[in-house]
């Protein structure tokens, strides 16, 4: 008898180097929350500083735990304070300094991506909250590789509906400065109801203030695993279809939390969680998509989709949450359009529609995410859209997120391309009729009733 | 270190010796080796001892590479804990 299971490691070395299995992101958390300085400049050098001398290993260790386990780290990334936090005690009124800063740090320590430019505004807005949000359109469109959020509403604070109002104007905005990338800004920029505040996903992460100092997050991915799994299940109840994706789920994760916990250890930074997400990219055979339509879709977004999506999000989550010792972040499968080639299919056809989407973010992680809508979509009409989305993610306690792409001068039917992971979206309908009257009014949506559920 | 190779590619004469000839060029011992032909695929598993090799893991992986791409082989080294964290409670 050999000292090892040939079938057990002919099985991993399948899944990395024929079914896309990867670590999708080491994220190291960063708190800024000592950095703030009256002099904005002062403020930013030592948000730099901070940044840089934190995760200057980030990405040498991601790479050394990638050569020896041989498990692909596709991103490593870096998560911050949400900056209105620590901008507010700098006296300015333009924040983007505080965005040029962090991609400074981001291109000296060779992270792929660094979020944090935040602002947490359920309840209301501080002067640097508002601050913050106004200056989103040029922070995101002058620097390269910043991600900003702003979460709009709880399931206790409800919804401010002012903020939504303002989140609208300024997707538009930022869409239009960066026309020439087809709106590429807004793919920098999520809305949340309900944000995390240990998320190691971009676009939407940032360092709660509840978190320590540093802390390391890993987002594990794995959709073509799991449609492959479901592949030898053929036609079988679907008891056994959620035991199929829970085991799988089990061993993705597993190989999850030993990542982070190496990276922890060779870093010295406390380990965080584990973000139990199912990621797809655009690559042939890692679509989530896909692993609904291996249930028995003839094709993602037909009558039946929101179930199998349900069932897929909750197995994903039983089984991975025994192989960690600290689950967290969102938690959930994606379903990103642009950065999936089955949505891609489906919503090219015309059988994927937005309200599909909204109902399918009802049982999943995250939101209408990288979805691209008509360049002649009104503000109103965005804002009305994200106060759908975070009135679904208020009432059901879970997070729910907007990343929609106004992309300029794109109607409906064409494609318009990001590149690398974020793919590419057909550009899909929205509504014509006006909310703008609804969106107009202001104010607060009142939090929900949290018993006499029904 | 434990670490598991695995070599996968069309069998021709020699692959064994070859392979084994570079792990102990570099110092590393190899504890237990399991190989078969399936479907006219040469399949070779073996768990090494790498604590005592004259290069660092992460390089050992490369030269690994690079030589089986030489010879029309995948060869992959990776540390043993990853298999056994995703098969193991």
């Amino acid at each position: 008898m050999p000292m090892f299971n040939s079938n057990e490691i002919l099985d991993t070395i399948h899944m990395i180097d024929q079914q896309h299995l990867d670590v999708r992101t080491i994220t190291m958390g960063v708190s800024l929350l000592d950095c703030c300085d009256p002099d904005p400049k002062a403020a930013c050098g030592k948000i730099y500083e901070k940044i840089v001398r934190s995760a200057k290993d980030l990405v040498r260790t991601g790479e050394e735990i990638e050569a020896e386990f041989g498990i692909p780290i596709v991103n490593k990334r870096i998560s911050v304070t949400p900056i209105a936090l620590v901008a507010g005690a700098s006296l300015t009124e333009d924040y983007t300094p505080f965005a040029v800063a962090l991609d400074k740090a981001r291109a000296e320590t060779g992270v792929n991506f660094i979020g944090g430019f935040s602002a947490l505004v359920q309840k209301g807005m501080t002067p640097a909250d508002e601050r913050l949000i106004r200056s989103i359109p040029a922070a995101l469109s002058e620097t390269e590789l910043v991600c900003g959020s702003v979460n709009v509403g709880s399931t206790k604070a409800g919804i401010n509906m002012d903020a939504v109002a303002l989140m609208g104007r300024t997707i538009k905005d930022l869409a239009a400065r960066t026309a020439d990338a087809a709106g590429f800004g807004c793919a920098k920029l999520v809305v949340f109801c309900n944000a995390v505040e240990d998320n190691p996903f971009m676009a939407g992460a940032f360092h709660g203030v509840s978190e320590p100092d540093r802390v390391v997050n890993v987002g594990v991915s794995g959709p073509g695993v799991v449609y492959h799994a479901l592949q030898s299940v053929k036609g079988a109840p679907f008891d056994v279809v959620a035991e199929t994706v829970k085991k799988t789920a089990f061993r993705i994760t597993r190989m999850g939390q030993l990542v982070a916990q190496e990276a922890s250890r060779r870093l010295g930074v406390p380990f965080g969680i584990v973000d139990l997400s199912l990621a797809p990219t655009p690559a042939i055979g890692d679509s989530v998509a896909r692993i609904l339509e291996e249930m028995g879709l003839e094709t993602c977004g037909t009558h039946g989709t929101t179930a199998a999506l349900a069932l897929l999000n909750d197995a994903v989550k039983k089984g991975g949450v025994m192989a960690s010792s600290s689950v967290g972040g969102l938690s959930g499968a994606f379903i990103p359009v642009s950065e999936d080639e089955g949505m891609i299919a489906a919503a090219s056809r015309g059988t994927l529609c937005l309200d599909k989407l909204e109902a399918m973010t009802c049982v999943c992680s995250v939101g209408l995410d990288m979805i691209a809508v008509p360049g002649d979509t009104s503000a109103e009409t965005i804002s009305a859209i994200i106060a759908d989305e975070a009135a679904i993610g208020m009432v059901n306690s879970k997070t729910t997120a907007v990343r929609l792409i106004p992309a300029p001068g794109k109607k409906v039917g064409d494609m318009v391309e990001f590149g690398g992971l974020l793919g590419s979206a057909p550009v899909m309908p929205v509504h014509p009729e006006s909310s703008a009257d609804f969106v107009h009014r202001g104010g607060r949506i009142p939090a929900p009733m949290q018993s006499l559920k029904n | 270190m434990r670490a598991i190779v695995t070599v996968i590619g069309k069998d021709q004469v020699g692959i064994i010796a070859h392979v084994c000839a570079l792990l102990s060029q570099q110092g590393v011992n190899v504890l237990d080796i399991s190989q078969t032909i399936l479907q006219e695929y040469f399949t070779m598993i073996m768990l090494v001892d790498a604590s005592q090799a004259r290069i660092p893991f992460a390089q050992l992986v490369k030269l690994l590479e690079e030589e089986g791409k030489a010879q029309g082989l995948v060869i992959h080294a990776q540390r043993e804990d990853i298999f056994n964290a995703m098969h193991r409670i």
